[in-house]
């Protein structure tokens, strides 16, 4: 099976959770969720501009914003009791975030497969995080026009 | 020789059916370090443990660790032997086991464990919530128990588990549907906020009733008392405590919630969990389906 090409930032994150086995690949991804930066006021002020995202085990929400440059900026909103959304927010913020729009939309979907993280979370939260990629993408499309 | 621990001698648990199936937050922060007690986090967030958990701590992890990694099926005698035995659970430990959404998988994983016979669980009351709104201390360090000689033990499905034939024999007599209000009429193909993980076809097997699981469970997440259980099971849903009763969901992890209310704390003797649930009677061809409120 050939992987899709990733983006360097991802292929890192990937090759990152590749390196390590089992209980450690659990805790990278704890450690992404600890990552995950706090919404700017303007979202925490005014949650409803966020959208959720209903594939997801927990409360999740996000938006993408795509700067006059095309450089698109991320914003996720999830629980702490939900460290595994949470830490799947994480690793697309510190992949994606601050990629231009052609980068993002250019990220298989089936990059969610590609962590080793199957083993580990039911395949029916990583369709979480692919719903949430799959809504970035949505976002940006409709900016673009 | 490990000497039993003591139950729990709360009033509220001396109502129960079996009380020593039950502990409090309390007794749980006592005996924390007592030799014969373990225990376990199960929660439906596989990473929650590692966030912090109730020092001492073993995690039980219900998607890797339960179930057989091939087929739809829970782990055999020897795989269960082998998880344990790692665990550093003995055969005569006292697992008391707590979790996440109300002990929701914490109760499946207690369920599970009874399909071995390992002769002392036991659930605390109001699980990872209670512990934590209660400001009792967590850990995220991992503890290190010595490992230990679990027996192999068969899995016997007979009594406390129901297959998809078995359901079919039992139409005319109680079921218990402990899905939510639209899963059961048939409106919702998922659990609300769970769309991925849904079936074929809509609504509840025929004559069951309908108690969504999270009635059993008071706002702080412990268990209802005993007569507010049995204003909601007897009272409403018409069970009778020697009914033979069979309860289900979509995969069977609700259901072992209400399987412990029935079973442990009223005291049916016959109460089976049909962890096929409705991820396969809603998929199977030609079985007997009912849309709607009524049963």
């Amino acid at each position: 099976m050939t992987a899709a090409t990733l983006h360097p930032r991802l292929q890192e994150i990937a090759d990152d959770f590749h390196a390590v086995m089992g209980q450690d690949r659990l805790q990278l991804l704890l450690e992404f969720s600890q990552e995950l930066p706090p919404l700017p006021a303007r979202y925490a002020e005014q949650h409803d501009l966020l959208e959720p995202v209903p594939e997801c085990q927990s409360p999740l929400f996000l938006a993408a914003e795509v700067e006059p440059d095309a450089t698109v900026r991320l914003y996720f909103d999830a629980p702490r009791e939900a460290p595994t959304t949470r830490g799947f927010a994480g690793i697309l913020h510190a992949g994606l975030d601050g990629l231009n729009a052609d980068e993002i939309l250019a990220t298989p979907a089936e990059f969610t497969g590609q962590l080793g993280l199957q083993d580990l979370v039911s395949p029916l939260r990583l369709r979480g995080m692919a719903a949430m990629l799959g809504r970035i993408k949505r976002q940006i499309r409709e900016q673009r026009g | 020789m490990t000497v039993t621990l003591p139950y729990d001698t709360a009033a509220k648990f001396a109502d129960y059916a079996h009380p020593e199936m039950i502990v409090s937050t309390e007794w749980v922060a006592q005996h924390l370090g007592d030799p014969g007690l373990v225990v376990a986090e199960s929660d439906e967030d596989v990473l929650l443990y590692e966030t912090g958990h109730i020092p001492g701590a073993v995690k039980l992890d219900w998607h890797t660790e339960l179930n057989d990694p091939v087929t739809r099926d829970y782990v055999d005698g020897a795989g269960f032997s082998r998880l344990m035995s790692e665990k550093g659970i003995s055969r005569d430990t006292t697992l008391v086991l707590y979790g996440d959404k109300n002990n929701w998988w914490a109760a499946y994983a207690l369920w599970v464990c009874s399909l071995f016979g390992h002769p002392d669980l036991r659930l605390m009351d109001g699980g990872r919530a209670k512990w934590i709104a209660e400001d009792r201390p967590l850990t995220t360090e991992v503890p290190q128990r010595p490992q230990t000689s679990y027996p192999v033990i068969d899995r016997d499905d007979k009594e406390l588990r129901a297959f998809q034939d078995q359901v079919l024999a039992h139409l005319g007599k109680p079921l218990i549907d402990v899905r939510s209000a639209g899963e059961y009429t048939g409106e919702l193909l998922h659990m609300p906020d769970y769309p991925q993980e849904g079936a074929l076809r809509g609504g509840h097997i025929p004559g069951a009733n309908s108690v969504p699981w999270a009635r059993a469970a008071a706002e702080d997440a412990t268990f209802r008392p005993r007569a507010e259980l049995e204003a909601i099971y007897q009272g409403e849903a018409g069970l009778r405590p020697d009914d033979d009763v069979i309860v289900y969901c979509r995969i069977g992890e609700r259901s072992s919630h209400t399987w412990f209310v029935l079973h442990h704390l009223l005291g049916y003797p016959h109460v089976r969990n049909y962890d096929g649930s409705w991820t396969e009677w809603g998929n199977s061809v030609r079985v007997p389906i009912t849309r709607g409120e009524s049963p």
